[in-house]
C-alpha cells in the first residue's frame, strides 16, 4: 500500500480506466497540453493521445452537452469543470439533460457521464470562485453526487463513478489535492451510496464530507486527549445519501454535530439534521447542531476568508456546547 | 382523512380520558363542532373538530385513557369507512401524522454573518427552568424514551440541561435512586426486565383481603404528584393570631349595605384581598423557586384551595391586587363552581403566585398547609373563634383567627416571612386597609 496524494490518486484512477476501457474519454479546459489547472490529468495526453484526452474551448455548456451526447451514444466521458463555480454555465445541460434523459426516454438511454470538479474556499479566490454548490446537484433526482475526502476514496470512488451508468458529479476540493494517505494498490471500486465510519466512537457523532471530514478527523483526534470518544461519519455520497449509517451512529452516541463547508441555510447539514430526527429522534439527548460557513459571499482578504469558513476551533466549541448540554462527564 | 388526535389540553397533561362522545360514527361534523369531552389531569374539557367531514370511526371507547397525540377518531369523506388507523392507540407507530410541534420547540441556529458566533449559538428559547410557574417540562427525546421504558414519571425528575431540560443523566440518576435501595431488599428483582415497576411492587403495600383498592383518578394522581414535589422544599412555619373583631364587623357592614347587590362577601374574600395588599408590600413573598434562581412575580395571582370530590384544586384569581372585593367574591364563586363541576380551564388554575387554604368552615382551629410548588408560601387559615385574650392587662373575650404561613426556606428567610405576616395581621385588624 503506497502513500500518495489525493491528486495522484485521481490521476491513477483516470489512467487505469483509460487503459481498461476504450470508451473512456476525458474532456475539459486545459486538461491536455497544460495537464489541467490542478494537474490532475498530468501525463495523460502524452500517454493516450488527443482522441482520448480532449482539450475543449472555454464553453462549459458546449462541452458538457457534447459529453452528454457522447455518453448517450455509448462513450464514458469524464469531464473536468475547472471549478464547481463554472458548472453554473452548464447547469441546464446537467440538470435538464444529463439527469433527465434516462427517465424521460423510459430507460432507453443511459448517461454514463462523470463531471469532476473541485469546490471549496480558503485559497483567496474570492466570492465567485470559492463556493460549495454541490447541494444544488445533490438536490436533483437522476444525479449522483460523490465527495471523497481521502486519497483512497478519491481513487476508488472516481473508478466507481466512471463505471456507473448514471451521471455522476464527483466533488473534489482545492485544499485536499495535496493531502496524502495510504491507497491500496491495484483496482479499487467503492460502492456508491455508502457513507464510511472514519473513526469509531461512543460519545458524539460528527458528520462531514470532503474537506469537512478531514477537519472532523483532526478534531476527533484532539478531543480524544480530553477523554471524548467521537465517531466520525464521512458521508462520501451526498446523493444517494446513506441515511442508515448516519442514524445508526447517532442511535449509539445520542449526540450529533454536522460540519459543512457550504452555507447553513438550506444546506447539506439541514438534510442531515432532518434525517437524524426522522431516524434517531428517540435517541437524541440534545438538538443536532450544524457548523457551516458564514452567510456571506466569501471574502477575498485572508483574515476575513478564514473567519467566514468553519474550522476546527468553532467545531470544538460547538461540540463542547453539545456535551455540556447533556451534562457529559468523562 | 385526518385522524383526530388526543390534544394537549394542559401543561401537565400526559394523557387524557375520553369521558364522553358527543357525536356518533357516521355523523357529519363541521369544524368547531364539539366531538367529545376529555378529562385531563385537572379538568374536563371539550374537544372540537378541526376539519369538516364525516366522523367515520371512533377509535376509543368512552372511559379509555389515551396518551397525547394518539388518534382517537377519524374524520373522512364518508367513503372510506373502515380503513382507519387500527384501534389501539400507538403514538409511536404513526410517524406520518405526528402531533403538531410544540410552540416552544427550538428552531435550529440562526446564522449571523459575523464569524465570532460562527456555529450559531444555540437558539435559546425562553430561558425558563423546568420548575417554572408555567409547569413546562423540557426533556430530550432520549430521556423521554428511557423514562418511558422504566415507567418513570418525568415530572419528578430534576432537569440539569439547558433551561432545565431533562437529559439522559438526569433520568439515569433518578432510575438509579429508585432501583438501588430496592435491589438490596428484593434480590429476585435483579432478573426482572421492568425493574422500576417491580421495585414499586416490592416497596408499596399490596391490597390484602381486608383492603379495598381505590383506583387513582387523574385529579388524585396530580394532587399526589404536586404535593410530593412540595416535600422537596424545606419548609418552615409561622403562626400568628389575628384579632378578627373589626374584620367580622367590616364584613357584616359591607354585606348589609350591599345586600341588594346579590354578592355576599365572605371572610375568605377579605383574606384574599388582604393577602394581595400585603404581597404588594412584600414582593419577596410573591415569588417562586426556579432551581437556579428565584422568580419574583410582578403580577399578584392568589390561588384559593378548593376541595372537590376526589382531590384538591387551586383556582387562581388573576391580578388579585387590582380587583375589588366584589370582583374577588364573584370570581372566587365562579371558579369554585367550575372546579366542583370539573370544568376548570387550564388558565383557571395556572400562574398562581401565592395560595390560601382555609379550613375555618370546618371548625379547624389551626393547621399547616403544604406549599403549592413552585410558589414560595401558602397561608393556612383556621376558624374564627372566641378566645380569652389579655388586652391592657385584662382578660377579655375576642374573636380571633389563627393563620399559619408555610414558607419555602430556599426563597424566604424567617425575618422577611415574619414581616409579611405581621403586615397581613395589621391589615386584617384595620380592615379599611383591605379595600384601599
Amino acid at each position: 500500500m503506497a502513500v500518495i496524494s489525493y491528486r495522484q490518486a485521481l490521476n491513477d484512477a483516470l489512467r487505469a480506466e483509460l487503459a481498461r476501457d476504450d470508451h473512456v474519454i476525458l474532456m475539459g479546459e486545459e486538461i491536455g497540453v497544460f495537464e489541467g489547472s490542478y494537474k490532475i490529468t498530468a501525463g495523460l495526453l502524452a500517454e493516450f493521445g488527443p482522441t482520448r484526452v480532449i482539450d475543449t474551448p472555454i464553453c462549459e455548456e458546449g462541452f458538457v452537452g457534447a459529453a452528454i451526447g457522447a455518453a448517450m451514444m455509448g462513450m464514458r466521458p469524464v469531464v473536468e469543470i475547472m471549478t464547481i463555480n463554472f458548472s453554473l454555465l452548464a447547469i441546464d445541460q446537467i440538470v435538464n439533460h444529463a439527469a433527465k434523459m434516462h427517465a424521460m426516454f423510459a430507460g432507453q438511454v443511459n448517461v454514463p457521464l462523470v463531471i469532476r470538479t473541485p469546490g471549496g474556499g480558503g485559497q483567496q479566490l474570492a466570492a465567485t470562485h470559492s463556493q460549495n454548490l454541490e447541494v444544488w446537484y445533490a438536490h436533483i433526482p437522476g444525479m449522483k453526487v460523490l465527495a471523497p475526502s481521502t486519497p483512497a476514496d478519491a481513487k476508488a470512488m472516481l473508478t466507481a463513478a466512471i463505471r456507473d451508468d448514471d451521471p455522476v458529479l464527483l466533488l473534489e476540493n482545492l485544499s485536499l489535492y495535496n493531502t496524502k494517505g495510504e491507497v491500496p494498490d491495484g483496482e479499487q471500486v467503492s460502492e456508491i451510496g455508502r457513507a464510511s465510519i472514519l473513526r469509531l466512537g461512543t460519545d458524539l457523532t460528527l458528520i462531514g464530507y470532503s474537506r469537512a471530514a478531514v477537519i472532523a478527523m483532526d478534531v476527533a483526534r484532539q478531543l480524544e486527549d480530553d477523554g471524548i470518544s467521537i465517531e466520525v461519519v464521512d458521508l462520501r455520497s451526498l446523493r444517494p445519501l446513506d441515511r442508515e449509517t448516519i442514524c445508526a451512529s447517532v442511535r449509539k452516541t445520542s449526540r450529533a454535530v454536522v460540519l459543512e463547508d457550504d452555507w447553513l441555510t438550506y444546506g447539506i447539514g439541514a438534510e442531515i439534521a432532518a434525517t437524524i430526527q426522522e431516524g434517531a429522534f428517540d435517541f437524541l439527548d440534545a438538538p443536532v447542531r450544524r457548523v457551516a460557513a458564514a452567510e456571506v459571499p466569501l471574502p477575498y482578504a485572508k483574515p476575513l476568508e478564514s473567519a467566514a469558513l468553519p474550522d476546527a476551533g468553532v467545531l470544538i466549541k460547538v461540540i463542547w456546547e453539545v456535551l455540556d448540554a447533556t451534562r457529559f462527564a468523562t | 382523512m385526518p385522524d383526530v388526535l388526543m390534544p394537549r389540553l394542559s401543561d401537565t397533561m400526559q394523557e387524557g380520558v375520553l369521558s364522553r362522545w358527543l357525536k356518533s360514527e357516521g355523523d357529519f361534523v363541521h369544524r368547531g363542532d364539539i366531538l367529545a369531552e376529555i378529562e385531563t389531569d385537572k379538568a374536563t374539557m371539550e374537544l372540537e373538530a378541526y376539519d369538516d367531514g364525516v366522523l367515520e370511526r371512533l377509535l376509543v371507547a368512552e372511559g379509555t385513557t389515551v396518551p397525547i397525540g394518539a388518534p382517537i377518531a377519524v374524520i373522512g369523506d364518508g367513503m372510506t369507512s373502515g380503513t382507519a388507523t387500527p384501534g389501539t392507540p400507538a403514538p409511536d407507530a404513526s410517524p406520518v401524522r405526528a402531533p403538531s410541534p410544540s410552540p416552544t420547540s427550538a428552531p435550529t441556529a440562526q446564522r449571523s454573518p459575523t464569524a465570532a458566533d460562527q456555529p450559531g449559538s444555540p437558539p435559546s428559547a425562553s430561558p425558563r427552568a423546568a420548575g417554572s410557574p408555567s409547569g413546562e417540562l423540557r426533556t430530550s427525546p432520549l430521556a423521554r424514551r428511557i423514562a418511558r421504558d422504566h415507567g418513570l414519571d418525568l415530572a419528578k425528575v430534576h432537569g440539569t440541561g439547558p433551561a432545565g431540560r431533562i437529559v439522559r443523566v438526569d433520568v439515569q440518576s433518578a432510575i438509579d435512586a429508585v432501583e438501588k435501595p430496592a435491589s438490596a431488599t428484593t434480590r429476585d428483582n435483579a432478573t426482572a426486565p421492568a425493574a422500576a415497576s417491580a421495585t414499586q411492587r416490592a416497596v408499596l403495600p399490596g391490597a390484602g383481603d381486608d383492603d379495598d383498592e381505590v383506583p387513582l383518578s387523574n385529579i388524585r394522581r396530580i394532587t399526589a404528584r404536586r404535593l410530593t414535589e412540595s416535600a422537596a422544599a424545606p419548609h418552615f412555619y409561622l403562626t400568628d393570631i389575628v384579632d378578627a373583631v373589626q374584620l367580622l364587623a367590616f364584613r357584616k357592614d359591607i354585606n348589609e349595605r350591599l345586600s341588594d347587590g346579590g354578592t355576599k362577601i365572605s371572610l375568605n374574600d377579605l383574606l384574599v384581598r388582604a393577602c394581595a395588599v400585603a404581597l404588594r408590600m412584600h414582593p419577596a413573598v410573591n415569588a417562586s423557586w426556579a432551581s437556579d434562581k428565584i422568580l419574583r412575580h410582578r403580577r399578584i395571582n392568589v390561588g384559593v384551595a378548593v376541595a372537590i370530590d376526589d382531590g384538591l384544586v387551586v383556582p387562581v384569581i388573576r391580578d388579585t391586587d387590582r380587583m375589588s372585593l366584589g370582583e374577588i367574591a364573584l370570581e372566587t364563586r365562579a371558579l369554585a363552581d367550575r372546579a366542583r363541576a370539573g370544568r376548570l380551564a387550564p388558565e383557571d388554575f395556572t400562574g398562581g403566585t401565592f395560595t390560601i387554604s382555609n379550613l375555618g368552615m370546618f371548625g379547624i382551629d389551626h393547621f399547616t398547609a403544604v406549599i403549592n410548588p413552585p410558589e414560595a408560601a401558602i397561608l393556612a387559615v383556621g376558624a374564627a373563634t372566641d378566645e380569652a385574650v389579655v388586652r391592657d392587662g385584662v382578660v377579655v373575650v375576642r374573636t380571633t383567627i389563627k393563620v399559619t404561613l408555610s414558607v419555602d426556606h430556599r426563597v424566604l428567610d424567617g425575618a422577611s416571612a415574619a414581616a409579611f405576616l405581621r403586615d397581613l395581621r395589621s391589615i386584617c385588624e384595620e380592615p379599611l386597609r383591605i379595600v384601599v
